[in-house]
């Protein structure tokens, strides 16, 4: 018997090629799109992206977290302080928020890790809180109350002159269309970088872990390091969104930096409606989410309500998600990860 | 002397988190499941009690004795309806499904009564005091530790001493061994989130009679209960009452030091106690 492991199926070229045409399109869209539609958009990728890492932490690391918004915050902070207090262009500043990011990350990891399951999940958000609470005493970036990016640091933003000579647009419009193309380049990054890592060993260790963690320690993989590694790249991720979120609302404070509505409950939506455990899963989950949020927003209270719900239903009923609920049907996959055995019978 | 007076002060406090994490502990305790929304009901089960004081004009600890058995029906419900769904090896069901609950009471609740912060109206007691030697003692915190110690007390006799207990203890070890012995799992873990949900009506009536609340105020109080529950060591009852008070001991020697640091000298006392004693300062298993 000959046999060879398989990723991916005899269409996965034509999904690639649909994918590169839509990034393309997307990346296209400053010279045609409205500027409100970028600001949408913006919004998208940058949940999108929280999702993804938030997914790659719970739906394939195994851990719970509750306290992403530290590492938001931290990010957020990061280009604050780069721009107002060393003069650091605020794109250049998204280098400062995720090595701010990274060290929070190492800290907190001290503790968190000591904590399992559930009480990582508690833990994580204990930590978050002593962040805020931190920050919040910070005066140099404004203490409680926060801070605006200083003008000139946004008008001197990378790219914004470029942006303004080659479309014509005046300079708040172009301050968008760069956010709106870092926002684009770090989900296709995002999503890029942790398919490649789940068809990477990484990915098999993590599914190995997830499915039964006994044998996989048994056959050598050290959970407790793959684990923390899953942790600091999540949060490096955060932190780089959580930058970019910031730069491009120009005001940050402790409550909306670290807000855990925003940054966690919301993502934690998008990814168990979507389909916990999947990179397709995020991608359906903030669609419907964004969706949502335009029918609903003006209820305030009601569409939290209605999310709140969703989730639990889908928690309840559909345990992968809606994505889970179409590939389950058709076996589909636009990032097949899934190793399938192929065996065939010797000619000989 | 200030020292003496924060201290017994951060103690009383302790008391009132205590409260607020008897409920969760008790329920880790048999089913090894966290349920965020433990903060969010107790807010709950707060305005259950505003509303019967107000609508009917009873005193505070008659409402509580209505409030008590209607919130065992909730929990009840809740478990037999959607938890027991989700309890199994797995622990991202019931984290999500109660994170979701969390989010849905807390804005249910600011539609129903707005976000304006209530008090539940106790009365002369609200500011009644009594002196020890050289520190004064307000009548309200000191009830709230009382509450607090025989609560412990009670549950840990309804654990050790009764039917019901064993029934917990063999669930909490072995579900499958003891549905052989005719217990059913699922019914009993909905008694225990029920008693778990009176607990929370108790510490719902000090919570509202002693401060302000409104709908949002959910989540903060359950850290302070985790805090206590962890620092304590998970499963025990008495070791949850310690963890209060390390916590309110804590958030009162800070806010004495500096008001802003109230909070945040709490979360460091727990991450100290994190670093040194990882499994709490009475795990379960020493018992």
């Amino acid at each position: 018997m000959r046999y060879r492991v398989q990723t991916g199926h005899g269409s996965s070229w034509v999904v690639a090629l649909v994918v590169l045409v839509i990034v393309i399109v997307f990346a296209a869209l400053p010279f045609f799109g409205s500027r409100s539609l970028m600001q949408d958009l913006f919004f998208v990728f940058t949940m999108l992206t929280l999702a993804q890492f938030w997914n790659l932490l719970a739906g394939y690391g195994g851990l719970v977290s509750v306290g992403q918004q530290m590492f938001v915050g931290a990010g957020a902070y990061g280009v604050f302080a780069a721009a107002i207090l060393w003069g650091i262009n605020p794109v250049a500043g998204l280098a400062v928020s995720a090595l701010a990011a990274l060290v929070l990350a190492l800290v907190s990891a001290v503790f968190v890790f000591r904590l399992n399951d559930a009480y990582f999940a508690i833990g994580t958000w204990v930590v978050a809180e002593v962040a805020r609470l931190s920050f919040a005493q910070w005066k140099a970036v404004g203490g409680g109350t926060g801070t605006s990016l200083p003008r000139e640091a946004r008008r001197n933003m990378w790219g914004t002159e470029w942006v303004e000579e080659v479309t014509g647009l005046r300079a708040a419009a172009a301050m968008d269309v760069v956010s709106y193309w870092l926002a684009l380049g770090l989900v296709v990054a995002t999503i890029g970088g942790i398919y490649w890592l789940m068809r990477r060993r990484t990915g098999l260790a993590l599914a190995a872990m997830r499915d039964n963690p006994q044998a996989a320690a048994s056959v050598g993989l050290d959970a407790r390091r793959i684990k923390l590694a899953v942790y600091v790249i999540s949060a490096v991720g955060a932190g780089i969104a959580g930058g970019l979120i910031f730069m491009q609302n120009g005001r940050v404070s402790p409550d909306s930096a670290f807000s855990v509505i925003d940054w966690t409950a919301y993502v934690i939506f998008i990814v168990v409606i979507g389909g916990i455990g999947t990179i397709e899963g995020p991608i359906i989950g903030v669609i419907i989410f964004f969706l949502l949020q335009s029918l609903l927003a003006d209820l305030g209270t009601w569409y939290l309500m209605v999310l709140g719900f969703l989730g639990i239903l889908v928690m309840l009923f559909a345990p992968r998600g809606l994505w889970g609920l179409i590939s389950g049907r058709t076996g589909f996959a636009l990032f097949p990860i899934q190793r399938r055995l192929k065996l065939k019978e010797r000619e000989d | 002397m200030i020292w003496v007076d924060t201290l017994v002060q951060g103690i009383l406090l302790g008391g009132l988190y205590a409260l607020f994490a008897a409920g969760l502990s008790l329920v880790f305790g048999i089913m090894r499941v966290v349920n965020l929304a433990h903060g969010d009901l107790i807010v709950m089960a707060a305005y259950l009690i505003l509303v019967l004081v107000t609508a009917l004009n009873l005193s505070p600890f008659v409402a509580l004795l209505l409030a008590a058995p209607l919130m065992f029906g909730v929990g009840w419900l809740l478990q037999q309806m959607v938890l027991n769904r989700t309890v199994g090896a797995d622990v991202l069901p019931p984290l999500l499904v109660t994170f979701g609950l969390s989010v849905v009471i807390q804005n249910a609740l600011l539609e129903g009564f707005n976000a304006d912060s209530r008090r539940i109206p106790a009365g002369s007691l609200e500011i009644a005091s009594f002196s020890v030697g050289p520190v004064t003692i307000g009548v309200m915190p000191a009830l709230t530790f009382a509450t607090a110690i025989l609560v412990t007390l009670a549950l840990q006799l309804i654990f050790y001493r009764t039917a019901l207990g064993r029934a917990f203890r063999a669930t909490s070890d072995d579900p499958d061994t003891a549905s052989l012995m005719g217990i059913r799992p699922g019914n009993i873990f909905a008694v225990a989130t029920g008693l778990g949900m009176v607990v929370a009506a108790i510490a719902a009536l000090y919570l509202g009679m002693r401060a302000n609340f409104d709908p949002t105020i959910g989540p903060a109080r359950l850290i302070y209960a985790f805090e206590a529950v962890i620092i304590g060591g998970m499963g025990s009852l008495w070791g949850t009452l310690i963890g209060g008070i390390v916590i309110g001991v804590a958030q009162t020697m800070g806010a004495a030091i500096n008001p802003e640091w109230q909070i945040l000298s709490g979360h460091l006392a727990f991450l100290v106690i994190l670093l040194v004693r990882p499994r709490g300062l009475f795990p379960a298993g020493g018992r």
